[in-house]
């Protein structure tokens, strides 16, 4: 399992450099960063003594070169946008990404999971099937629309929810959260309901698939031949074998979660990620945009990571097989 | 008995607020993007000036209007005898918000900083050779050949305090090579009306009121808190205002202005924002790039270019595009810049038929193909203005090819030397409201500093002349004839063609009214509330 996981590792390495590199090679199409940089009134002469002092002229390869080097070292430069250090503004915006993240996959998880179970368990009830027409909605709909919608219910008409922001934060060390404070969690029930509404339903669709298939098999049908009662037959013997498709999608889920919780940061002003990175695109922020990309697939190669390991908690044969592996 | 002089004594403090008028007013505003820096050399952007110049201020300040009036300077003149010699007198008692004095030096530190190459303001000072301090209360600012105009600049460049700026080692304006943040980026200390209290980039800022500041009898300066929060989305930013979360919103979406109009607990004002927006031509290439005409430039002939600007409806554009928020224009200059008439700004009467003729007439009785550049991210609907031109020019047999992608790719075509693009949208504003500032940027041929912004390729070597001599022009009857006659010369060319200028919205709150300030940068220290 040691070598398994410092493989993954030596990959995972691999994935960050070939993300720089694709990365690199693109920002060209984005545009140049000098003429939203200077005012109107620069002049030619300005302008392209700015880019040559920024580097912006040299080739891309050599450009790329220059970030890894500095990136080696933990040095991502200053934001052309804000003149603030890279390092700095992602890690004033991580708590916020994070925070939001995190609560809204263990919100589409737990209702996922337990909708789904009971949608597999009464298959055919009015219950279920409001719930599976419900969840069709929650696939098809954009997520922006569904955040508008929230706020025009629950922000301007009934004035009970923030519509933008994070409220009021309280500063831990360097981190910042809002759980601590009652505008904190208020600001963040809308733009969690929003980012997991597509993650739940896709859990629950998923489990309730699983749930199904499970209850076909023979163990199932052997273990109700033994009189086992049907609720245990449901939750030790059925559920538990339909989790690893399940831990698979909501880790991978939780991983674009915080990498691309963008529309959801940008409808609720969400001081996160995700909008700081909308920002740099807008203004051709090359060095912010390169170190955002370079922490999601860093959070990606680790959560793919964690993933696979999880696998060997999960599921007793993947174990057995590692220990039968050793005795050869 | 106790009760009562409890009560007695809540009574009277309640009096006493009340007659001072000192109740806690906060305003909470919100617009689309934040500002960039608080350097207030760092850069030279809308939001940026706009919250700077509450925190700090310059010699002089133009009101709504755009009237230039004294702020830290209380008069200037010109040196009468060395008209290369304008001479400031500054407001006695003003102090920064740490406490200590305004002096001369303070001024021409700043001016010094403002001229530095990592400084985003030195063009407008390129005049400038020295600023010297006479006396605490007097500094002079010599130019390197007469310079009737500087005055139109010195609204721009904000003071800051010297010995704040060297204790905290920011002698130098925001340069984006450093590998550390400059200290003026988060941190102020100017004279302006109100104090930074807290900044978090792209989250909020919050500002108190200056108790101390200089024009506390001038003007209204009764709110006493600013929370300004940036909302990047046009329906959220809408939401808040109507939740009540926000008092004034700056960026009003112009699809939400007849909504809002409706509302009754909302003001909605608007008014013309100093920024016309047109196309430009290019006329000084030998060939187009991406047209389908062998060996000519169809735009270099006049006609066609009479003919296009006759075919553009620009009514159509002001009522189903922008919904009635614009202003149909036949010049590249909002009305309250100097060189402005009514003449000028005649828009050409649409006339397919008689475009039809000229086109024939220039030897395209069929048209021919061309690419339009256009932004999407940077003018109020500009895609959809291009979109509406492409079908009006298809109408007089130019097939218009549109590109329309975000202002970082875009305006780089515009500005590189040669230009990339043969026919173009851009948005210009004035901020010296006189009309060399077009002439010089936009007009004269693309040398050196000059015509930095002019990607027609248009050059015109006598009128270059004229233009120059307005730099050095103090005559004003004369140096207005002569303005009168480039911009003959100019209207007859037609290297541009002029579609409207922009409209501003700004919604509000009932209890405020805030005027649609014509450089889009709102003083909040005017703000008064109704009860």
């Amino acid at each position: 399992m040691f070598a398994y996981a410092l493989r993954s590792l030596v990959l995972g390495l691999l994935v960050l450099v070939a993300v720089a590199f694709i990365a690199f090679s693109m920002f060209r199409f984005v545009g140049d960063p000098v003429s939203n940089m200077v005012g109107q009134e620069a002049t030619l002469q300005d302008r392209e003594e700015l880019a040559e002092r920024l580097g912006l002229n040299d080739p891309w390869p050599l450009q790329f070169a220059r970030f890894m080097g500095n990136a080696a070292r933990g040095e991502f430069g200053v934001s052309y946008r804000q003149g603030r250090k890279v390092s700095d503004l992602i890690q004033e915006r991580l708590p916020a990404t994070v925070e939001l993240a995190v609560l809204s996959a263990i919100f589409s998880t737990v209702f996922g999971v337990m909708l789904g179970i009971y949608a597999a368990i009464h298959r055919t009830g009015f219950v279920s099937n409001t719930i599976m027409t419900l969840s069709l909605v929650g696939v098809s709909l954009p997520t922006f629309l569904i955040g508008i919608g929230l706020i025009y219910v629950f922000a301007v008409e009934l004035r009970m929810l923030p519509s933008f922001g994070r409220g009021d934060v309280i500063k831990i060390g360097w981190w910042s959260t809002g759980l601590l404070t009652e505008s904190g969690l208020k600001s963040l029930v809308m733009p969690v309901l929003t980012l997991g509404f597509f993650q739940l339903t896709l859990i629950m669709r998923l489990v309730r698939s699983e749930m199904l298939e499970a209850m076909r098999t023979d163990y199932v049908r052997f273990a109700r031949a033994r009189g086992i009662s049907e609720r245990s037959i449901q939750m030790r013997h059925a559920l538990r074998n339909t989790l690893v498709p399940v831990v698979t999608i909501a880790g991978l889920q939780l991983g674009s979660v915080i990498a691309f919780a963008i529309v959801t940061e940008t409808v609720f002003q969400w001081p996160g990620l995700g909008s700081l990175f909308v920002n740099a695109v807008q203004f051709a922020d090359v060095p912010v945009m390169a170190a955002y990309l370079m922490f999601v697939a860093s959070v990606f190669v680790i959560v793919s990571l964690v993933v696979d390991l999880l696998y060997f908690v999960i599921d007793p044969r993947l174990r057995s097989q590692s220990r039968l592996g050793k005795a050869h | 008995m106790k009760t009562f002089s409890k009560a007695f004594l809540a009574v009277l403090a309640v009096g006493t607020i009340l007659a001072s008028g000192v109740q806690a007013q906060t305003l909470k505003w919100a617009r689309s993007g934040d500002s960039l820096t608080l350097d207030p050399h760092g850069q030279n952007e809308g939001p940026t000036t706009t919250l700077n110049n509450h925190i700090y201020e310059a010699l002089t300040e133009r009101d709504a209007a755009g009237k230039l009036g004294p702020a830290l300077a209380v008069s200037w003149r010109v040196l009468p005898n060395d008209p290369s010699v304008w001479e400031f007198k500054l407001r006695p008692g003003v102090k920064f918000h740490d406490g200590t004095p305004l002096t001369a030096d303070d001024v021409v530190f700043s001016y010094q900083r403002a001229m530095q190459p990592t400084s985003d303001f030195k063009g407008y000072l390129t005049s400038v050779a020295d600023v010297t301090k006479v006396d605490d209360n007097t500094v002079q600012i010599k130019t390197k050949s007469p310079d009737p105009l500087l005055i139109n600049a010195t609204n721009s460049i904000l003071i800051m305090s010297k010995a704040w700026a060297e204790k905290n080692n920011t002698t130098k304006a925001q340069d984006f090579k450093n590998k550390e943040e400059n200290f003026a980026v988060r941190n102020a200390n100017g004279t302006g009306p109100f104090v930074l209290v807290s900044r978090e980039p792209d989250v909020k800022t919050v500002m108190k009121r200056n108790d101390a500041y200089w024009g506390k009898g001038e003007v209204p300066l009764q709110v006493t808190e600013i929370i300004y929060t940036p909302i990047k989305a046009d329906a959220t930013r809408v939401a808040a205002l109507l939740s009540g979360e926000i008092d004034f919103v700056q960026d009003v979406p112009v699809q939400d202005i007849a909504k809002l109009k409706e509302d009754q607990k909302i003001r909605l004002n608007s008014g013309p924002e100093n920024r016309t927006i047109f196309f430009g031509m290019n006329v000084g290439a030998a060939d187009l790039k991406s047209d389908n005409v062998d060996g000519k430039n169809p735009f270099a002939d006049k006609r066609v270019r009479q003919a296009m600007n006759m075919a553009v409806n620009r009514a159509a554009i002001q009522r189903v595009v922008m919904r009635g928020e614009s202003i149909p224009t036949g010049v590249i200059m909002p009305p309250f810049v100097n060189g402005w008439t009514k003449e000028l700004d005649a828009v050409p009467v649409g006339d397919v038929a008689a475009a039809k003729k000229l086109m024939a007439d220039a030897g395209y009785p069929n048209g021919f193909s061309v690419t339009l550049h256009c932004p999407n991210d940077r003018y109020v609907n500009d895609e959809a203005i291009c979109q509406a031109v492409v079908g009006m020019w298809a109408q007089i047999g130019i097939k218009v090819n549109l590109v329309s992608q975000s202002k970082s790719i875009h305006f780089p075509l515009v500005l590189k030397q040669p230009a990339e693009t043969d026919l173009y949208m851009y948005g210009w504003g004035v901020p010296t409201f006189d009309s060399n500032y077009i002439f010089t940027f936009l007009y004269h041929t693309r040398e050196g500093s000059l015509g930095s912004s002019n990607g027609t390729g248009y050059s015109n070597k006598e009128l270059d002349k004229k233009i120059q001599s307005l730099n050095i022009e103090t005559d004003t009857a004369k140096r207005n004839a002569t303005i009168a006659e480039i911009w003959k010369v100019l209207k007859d060319d037609i290297v541009y063609i002029p579609i409207h200028n922009q409209t501003l919205a700004y919604a509000m709150k009932k209890n405020i009214d805030i005027p649609v300030d014509v450089s889009n940068t709102p003083k909040l220290k005017m703000v008064k509330f109704a009860n």
